[in-house]
């Protein structure tokens, strides 16, 4: 009863193309029936993602370790709250991040849970840089 | 059972039947001749309305089951066809809905007179379990029947509560992945919900046999507690218990038929009249008001894990019940202390369930989380210790006895306040749930408003050329066929009318033998075309915001009626909020943004709209359609008459129902004053 040979492959990997999303922007495409949110961060994003003692975090994690070196401004994260699954709103909330409506859950601009009943950080799915405007997720 | 029975059929080819398999006389040393408390009230008639009702959910799902295709590109479409084209379609429907909220109401009575009894006390623990496991088997079931329609509360209700069990530590993962059957709630999570929805109520069947089994061992508990001593304190099943189970099921039926008839959606949610979006979340997810009381315990508790133990606990709490409770007495009639404490625990109860359509900020999380504790409370703290401190009022000796001192007024009045409890916990609900963010629509007066109403035939062929000229070029009504518009209970076009209506239209249809695709003049078994091939296109011509189709726009609509206006509707049957709402906003859009409001740019400003920002531009003005009848051409006319029209798309069978509606009360008011007079006959020298 676990997933079939044709659920897997749908779940194949796709590769998306990133120039056409400009600096502050977001987009959400689809991989395995699940929203992954592409947001190209600006400098003040990244700075404020930074600043954030990481032992102060509810689930704490370094914003380094959730972006690929030399691509930082690339934040990609699957946009289900951790809390009980809804699909948080991009650029809302007290921390320029995600804000899920549902329960209030609130997450930084590096996908990390701040305030709210969310136990976790929004996930980062497996994912390379094929080319500088080009990512491979899955 | 005790025993073989001695009963001998007196027809021939009865007796060898029952030679070889007894079960008349099961069937008689069961169910005629069994002695039956002669006490019993009408709190005891519910184990023959929950069989009953678990007939009926079974019959009308295997009909339902013969329609509906269990696939998430096909499912909510099936539904809709289901309602619209299948021979009492609708009402196999509503039956099922409106009876799947009967099963639990009744449930709950049945487990709270359990409670109040008694009754699960030695020797009926078994019994008790058994019963505990019936309703979490109904749980499930409800749960998976609720995804099926794959409306939006169908997919977030699966997909929160799938997420559940994520908690669960090192096999949570792994057990979420099995109920999906893939990455997320997705086509393989409706077809196994689906065959499991199948299986689960034949279980629940044989769960019962169990139960009544177990019951007929230790025999019927009784209002009083005591148990039959001699001949003089019970009386055969057949015909006492049969008539009566049959009038308390007959006013059940009224209940039930109201629901069905005149109310079908009011349990229901807007929200699910909008076919599943995995990109969306509805800014409500609530679970059907019987599970209420139990996301309220869910979310009361802060912690992922904690909750989830916190709400199964709350039901799996009940197993325990005969051990916590060990006081002597049985029945709560003579435990004054104990008696008190179930009303606040059933206050308890309700006030949950209130809490579980709120949203959980501020005020309600508090009281949850003191809620939660007194539920607890009640099993864990206060039943212990009534059992020790606690003294009783004497017992009678025997229920001979306890029947010539007995009063019996108490029940009415508890009934009365049961169903005004009923009527503002479920008001609230619709209240909850309604959208936010907008201005209240005012109310306006439908003529298809009320049990006796109908759809004004002018407005619907109105509301058609305003449809035809003006909606069309943006939203699609794909439910409806041209040959609809022929149908009894709508706009009243002839056959031949509806014909040369279809061919107006260009319809694309192949591939022909060269394998091309083609257009042709459309038929009435034709569909409303949409204006846009896919929701791509949709988007990419109206500023990236895909016009909804209309068909059920009117069903998938709602606003909060506020207090006491939600309580006042629950009795006189309002439900035209989605009617009210599309009216609204298609009058409401103003030219002058109002000051301090800012709206994005591509938006227009609309007063009913939440967020007050649409995508639309205003579509309708004075004189832009001609009316054949004369009826003014006002903004006022045409939003009337096509939001009549959009109801009659959304509901064409409305005035089937209701006129069926009237037969059906008719007849059951008719037949539940036979079943009060035959039983009042029977129990003549019984009580």
């Amino acid at each position: 009863m676990n997933p079939d040979a044709s659920t897997i492959a749908a779940g194949a990997p796709i590769e998306v193309d990133l120039s056409p999303v400009a600096e502050g922007q977001d987009i959400k495409v689809f991989w395995r029936g699940k929203p992954i949110y592409i947001s190209h961060r600006t400098k003040k994003q990244i700075d404020e993602a930074r600043a954030v003692p990481v032992a102060s975090l509810p689930d704490p994690q370094a914003d380094e370790a959730r972006v690929k070196a030399g691509h930082d401004q690339w934040l990609v994260v699957i946009g289900i709250c951790t809390h009980l699954g809804c699909i948080p709103i991009a650029h809302e909330g007290n921390y320029d991040g995600f804000f899920c409506p549902c329960h209030g859950s609130q997450y930084d601009s590096s996908g990390r849970i701040r305030q709210g009943p969310a136990p976790a950080n929004l996930p980062v799915p497996p994912y390379q840089f094929v080319s500088d405007t080009k990512i491979q997720i899955g | 059972m005790s025993g073989p029975s001695d009963y001998q059929p007196s027809n021939p080819a009865l007796q060898w039947i029952e030679r070889r398999l007894p079960i008349l006389g099961l069937v008689h040393s069961s169910f005629v001749v069994y002695p039956t408390p002669r006490n019993l009230n009408y709190w005891w008639t519910f184990g023959a309305i929950l069989s009953f009702m678990l007939g009926i959910q079974i019959l009308t799902g295997v009909i339902l089951a013969m329609h509906y295709t269990p696939h998430a590109d096909l499912a909510f479409k099936s539904v809709e066809l289901l309602v619209r084209d299948v021979n009492y379609g609708w009402l196999l429907r509503n039956m099922h809905a409106c009876g799947a909220s009967m099963f639990f109401f009744a449930v709950y009575v049945h487990m709270l007179r359990g409670l109040y009894y008694g009754s699960y006390k030695e020797p009926r623990e078994v019994l008790w379990i058994l019963g505990v496991i019936i309703y979490l088997l109904m749980m499930a079931t409800g749960f998976m029947g609720y995804v099926l329609p794959w409306g939006q509360m169908s997919f977030w209700g699966a997909t929160v509560i799938t997420n559940l069990f994520s908690a669960i530590p090192y096999v949570g993962e792994s057990i979420v992945t099995l109920l999906w059957g893939g990455y997320s709630v997705g086509n393989p999570t409706l077809n196994r919900f689906f065959s499991l929805h199948y299986l689960l109520p034949f279980l629940i069947a044989g769960v019962v046999v169990l139960h009544v089994w177990a019951l007929h061992v230790a025999g019927q508990n009784n209002p009083d507690g005591v148990e039959p001593k001699t001949e003089k304190d019970t009386v055969p099943f057949t015909p006492h218990a049969t008539i009566k189970d049959g009038f308390g099921v007959a006013c059940f039926l009224l209940l039930y038929a109201w629901f069905i008839f005149y109310m079908p959606n009011y349990l229901g949610d807007a929200d699910n009249y909008i076919p599943a979006n995995p990109g969306v979340t509805p800014p409500h997810i609530v679970p059907e008001w019987y599970y209420l009381p139990f996301y309220a315990i869910l979310r009361s508790i802060p912690n992922k894990l904690a909750g989830v133990i916190g709400m199964f606990s709350a039901i799996i709490i009940l197993c325990f019940l005969p051990w916590l409770d060990a006081a002597k007495t049985r029945s709560s009639k003579y435990r004054p202390l104990a008696k008190q404490f179930f009303w606040i625990f059933v206050a308890v109860c309700i006030l949950l369930g209130y809490l579980g359509a709120q949203p959980p900020e501020g005020i309600y999380v508090i009281a949850g989380r003191v809620l939660t504790v007194c539920y607890f409370a009640y099993f864990l703290i206060v039943l212990p210790l009534l059992s020790r401190i606690e003294t009783p009022r004497p017992v009678p000796n025997s229920i001979s006895e306890a029947i010539l001192a007995k009063s019996g007024k108490a029940v009415a009045s508890i009934a009365v306040a049961l169903v005004a409890a009923g009527a503002l916990f479920v008001g609230t609900l619709q209240d909850a749930r309604a959208e936010e963010g907008g201005t209240k629509p005012p109310g306006n007066s439908w003529s298809f408003a009320g049990p006796f109403g109908k759809y004004d035939r002018g407005a619907l062929q109105r509301g058609l050329k305003v449809y035809k000229e003006v909606c069309s070029n943006c939203h699609g009504l794909s439910l409806v066929a041209f040959r609809n518009l022929g149908d009894p209970g709508g706009p009243g076009y002839s056959a031949a009318q509806a014909a040369a209506f279809a061919a107006d239209y260009k319809i694309k249809d192949g591939p022909n033998d060269t394998g091309d695709m083609f257009e042709r003049p459309g038929r009435p078994a034709d569909y409303f075309p949409s204006p846009f091939p896919n929701e791509q296109a949709a988007r990419a011509a109206n500023g990236g915001a895909a016009p909804p189709d209309l068909s059920l726009i009117t069903k998938a609509r709602s606003y909060g009626r506020g207090f006491p206006m939600f309580l006042v509707d629950f009795f006189s049957q309002y439900q035209e909020q989605g009617p009210d709402y599309v009216d609204a906003v298609l009058q409401g859009f103003e030219d002058k943004v109002p000051a301090g409001v800012t709206i994005p740019e591509g938006s227009y400003y609309n007063k009913y709209f939440p967020g007050h920002a649409i995508k639309m531009p205003k579509p309708l003005s004075d004189g832009q359609v001609t009316y054949d009848d004369g009826s003014p051409a006002t903004v006022a006319q045409y939003a009337h008459d096509v939001t009549t029209f959009l109801m009659w798309t959304a509901e064409p069978h409305m005035e089937a129902r209701k006129r069926l509606g009237l037969q059906v009360f008719v007849f059951l008011i008719l037949f539940a004053f036979l079943m009060y007079f035959t039983k009042k006959k029977v129990w003549a020298d019984s009580h």
